[in-house]
């Protein structure tokens, strides 16, 4: 249950910004590859956020699919899970996309 | 997401830097024989270079206990019900082990192939240990792990005429989720392969 500790560093990141201005929703970008569950961390944010102004707030969630690129072949492609491999058949492959843990914005007010 | 404890872990390893020290953050499934490994490294490298241990573990003294009758510094971290060590856990155990000027400290995570995967602590490098009594294709079935090593320690190669094992088809499996991993057999029982291990830490 890493997700608890993830969700308590976003909810104490949040109320740093937020001050003493109610926040109506948070949202974040969770790549595909970061092993990270966000139906976990919808569960753990109404508990972390529970007596602070983050309570109540809507968390909206974006994942960012994973993308990778071959070295060998050059092509770009979508990886469907984290087993880094072409269709070309090489293992030499360069994530570019998928390992985002980002707080995109937040609506206060 | 992660910014306060990546800050931290900034902070370990400037900290550590300034005693000319490094980190290594040893993660494993429990039972894949971390803390026989750390007996055996910590007795060879008592000739070479100081060495110090932050022992992390659900509950108990135990193995802090068993790894300080080596000689070597060892504060225990009991994390309660969490899963991992995270970067200020690790601050405050810096703080009370002290270790001295040159120091390598290993740091042994939480018996755990999923959590601490995602928590610097301030590390140099991360270990993962795997022993062939576990599954060939634990690499695959524990991705995030293996993707976050720089090194893999395939323990117990002891066992391999009891097991059914297959340590090609393993190295191929962590290689498919990381491929600049460094990948090393070893049985911390018999000390067979230990001397790469040891050269690799020197290597740092």
């Amino acid at each position: 249950m890493h997700e608890l500790s993830i969700t308590q560093s976003v909810v104490d990141e949040v109320l740093s910004r937020a001050g003493s201005r109610r926040v109506h929703a948070v949202r974040l970008q969770v790549g595909a590859l970061t092993a990270v569950v966000p139906a976990s961390l919808e569960f753990c944010f109404d508990l972390v956020a529970a007596g602070t102004v983050v309570e109540g707030a809507r968390l909206e969630i974006d994942v960012t699919p994973a993308r990778a690129a071959c070295r060998a072949c050059g092509v770009s492609f979508d990886l469907p899970d984290p087993v880094l491999l072409c269709a070309c058949g090489s293992a030499d492959v360069s994530v570019l996309a998928g390992r985002e843990l980002k707080i995109v914005s937040m609506e206060v007010g | 997401m992660l910014a306060k404890n990546d800050a931290i872990a900034r902070d370990n390893r400037a900290w550590l830097r300034k005693r000319d020290a490094i980190a290594l953050n040893l993660m494993s499934s429990p039972g894949s024989g971390k803390t026989t490994l750390l007996e055996r490294t910590l007795v060879a490298l008592a000739r070479v270079r100081p060495a110090a241990v932050i022992e992390g573990d659900q509950a108990t003294s135990l193995d802090a206990e068993r790894l300080r009758r080596t000689g070597a510094p060892a504060v225990q971290v009991n994390t309660g019900a969490g899963c991992h060590l995270d970067a200020a856990l690790v601050r405050s155990a810096l703080s009370r082990l002290d270790p001295p000027a040159g120091a390598v400290v290993f740091v042994e995570n939480v018996g755990n192939l999923v959590c601490p995967a995602m928590f610097d602590l301030g590390e140099q490098r991360k270990v993962v240990v795997i022993s062939v009594t576990e599954g060939t294709d634990k690499p695959l079935k524990y991705p995030y792990m293996f993707a976050a090593a720089d090194l893999v320690l395939i323990n117990k190669i002891d066992l391999l005429p009891y097991v059914d094992f297959d340590l090609d088809l393993c190295a191929k499996h962590a290689r498919a989720v990381n491929p600049d991993l460094t990948l090393l057999t070893v049985s911390a029982t018999t000390g067979d392969g230990l001397p790469s291990w040891y050269e690799w830490i020197a290597a740092i």
